[in-house]
């Protein structure tokens, strides 16, 4: 009897799964097609494999440079909220008093701020002091990402004991030392679940980066691929070939890293 | 450490200036500008309340606040229930477990903008044909009335965040007792009791993070509704976060939609908090 609910589950599963990546099949099929054939038929797969869309989106997405500059803002950023998240969710646990603890119920605090509530001085304030490029993008992201970092590193560090840092320091060890040395090497596997967590968004993240870049060469992927959209609304061949490219960096990652991305998504949304 | 070293405060320097600066000022100065006629260029003059008064006859903003409300409650419900049906069919022991897992979550991974340009294809373009192909002539409108707005966002949103919360359910799922269900199963418990009496109550938890997650997520939704509706037609499928947006910066009004943006900010926080407490007290009770 098992056997059988199991069976018929197996089905029901494959089934949805198909529904589930019929929009990419659609998208990929389709961005092989002229605009002549889109529009006599949509669900059949391409008379003939021609990359030509994709020459054209390729160009007008400027791909290398706009993959770069996504490659750039992301890793800049994931790498320095991981430094100072992990240094501050440090200091907090290690020096337990009413300071620590007001420091960190601000940082928790600040997660319930939505981005539009701050979106607008944010510009005005940063654009005064001309800051409005690549190198204010990515601290403003630190300034955004840190919260939810700190509060993960603050709950991993909890279950560190501080004899381990007590039998360092006597050791001779300074507390730079410790931490870097000692305590963040422990850390390892909830700096895979923050980097992840922190790729996921700033990758993928359009509203601040139109706010914040506006120089031609400078956009990311998301942004980029806006204004490619607009130019051809209505000729969804090159459209769909550019969002085909657009998403490929994320299918070769996930690709290579499923288990750890999976792993830490359902760590980060858990503690 | 002690909080008077010098090493606390260099520990914590980064994180506190970047903070500061980017959230913490705006808002403090977010709060002050409400109350201004500032337009971005003048500072503007003390207005009171008036920002906040004429907000509340403003019904752009407010079919905008009602229209984010009705999408919310709708898609909260279906992506917790597929999400934790599809959490239910992968944990079950079927072969193509780690293939349907890694196929359900990857949406995610892909920014809501670029989602919303491939449904806009799908709903405007394969929908269209399809309609004509079996006849069904409902199907060639879609995004272009309110109603298909609303649904055509409902579904690309459950599309894309059920395997997320799929995810979230697996790991609760996964440290249920297996004693338990087995112990029930030779008491002679079907399988609809099995789920309802035991792993029902013991996944509560997963209620309280899921909720939030999809609350949250769905009711300060932008990407996508720019890309899949881009708040048309005629502004009725525009959410509250997109409004804010056009009101600073296609009106130029830059106080009045601070004066927004601090509503929203209230209603975010508080239905957050509300949302903790109540969870948090059903768990201790079941």
């Amino acid at each position: 009897m098992r056997k059988k609910k199991n069976w018929k589950l197996e089905i029901l599963g494959v089934l949805l799964g198909i529904l589930w990546l019929l929009p990419f099949y659609l998208m990929f099929v389709n961005s092989f097609k002229t605009k002549k054939e889109i529009f006599t038929d949509v669900t059949s797969p391409p008379e003939q494999w021609s990359f030509d869309n994709y020459i054209t989106a390729f160009q007008e997405l400027d791909f290398l440079q706009t993959l770069f500059n996504s490659l750039l803002i992301t890793v800049s950023s994931v790498v320095l909220i991981i430094i100072s998240s992990a240094m501050a969710a440090y200091a907090l646990s290690r020096a337990k008093s009413r300071i620590s603890t007001i420091l960190f119920f601000m940082f928790v605090a600040a997660m319930l701020i939505p981005f539009q509530s701050v979106m607008i001085p944010l510009v005005t304030v940063f654009g005064q002091f001309e800051m409005l490029n690549r190198g204010g993008l990515i601290f403003m992201y630190i300034g955004f990402g840190a919260s939810l970092s700190i509060f993960l590193y603050h709950g991993a560090l909890n279950n560190i004991p501080k004899s381990l840092d007590e039998a360092a320091r006597i050791d001779g060890a300074n507390r730079w030392q410790v931490f870097w040395h000692i305590i963040f090497p422990m850390l390892k596997p909830i700096t895979v679940t923050v980097a992840i967590l922190n790729i996921i968004w700033i990758w993928n993240d359009y509203l601040l980066p139109s706010l914040v870049i506006n120089k031609t060469g400078s956009e990311t992927i998301p942004l980029k691929m806006f204004f490619f959209f607009g130019e051809y609304t209505k000729q969804w061949h090159l459209a769909l070939a550019g969002l085909t490219l657009a998403i490929l960096p994320v299918i070769i990652f996930y690709f290579f890293a499923q288990r750890s991305i999976i792993k830490g998504v359902s760590d980060g949304a858990i503690k | 450490m002690r909080t008077k070293d010098f090493a606390y405060w260099l520990f914590l320097a980064p994180v506190l200036i970047a903070l500061t600066l980017v959230v913490v000022v705006p808002m403090l100065l977010g709060v002050y500008y409400s109350f201004t006629s500032w337009n971005g260029i003048t500072t503007g003059e003390f207005v009171g309340f008036q920002n906040y008064i004429d907000l509340l006859k403003d019904e752009r903003f407010l079919d905008s606040l009602w229209f984010t409300t009705k999408f919310s409650v709708v898609s909260v419900i279906l992506i917790n229930f597929i999400g934790l049906s599809l959490a239910l069919i992968v944990t079950s022991r079927i072969k193509s477990s780690n293939l349907l897992r890694t196929t359900f979550f990857m949406p995610n991974l892909i920014g809501g903008l670029i989602l919303g340009f491939i449904w806009q294809f799908i709903f405007i373009k394969v929908f269209a044909s399809v309609g004509e192909m079996v006849g069904m002539e409902s199907l060639q409108v879609w995004l272009s009335t309110t109603e298909t707005g609303f649904w055509g966002l409902v579904i690309l949103m459950s599309w894309q965040m059920a395997g997320y919360i799929m995810v979230i359910y697996i790991a609760y799922l996964q440290g249920l007792p297996k004693e338990l269900l087995e112990a029930s199963e030779i008491d002679g418990a079907s399988s609809f009791q099995r789920f309802r009496y035991i792993v029902f109550p013991l996944v509560a938890p997963a209620f309280t993070v899921s909720m939030f997650l999809t609350l949250s997520n769905t009711f300060k939704l932008y990407d996508q509704n720019l890309s899949l509706t881009g708040g048309g037609p005629y502004n009725s499928t525009e959410m509250v976060a997109m409004e804010i947006f056009n009101t600073a910066f296609v009106q130029n009004t830059f106080a009045y939609a601070q004066a927004k943006a601090i509503i929203f900010f209230v209603i975010v926080a508080i239905v957050a908090l509300f949302q903790v407490y109540w969870n948090k007290r059903r768990e201790v009770e079941m």
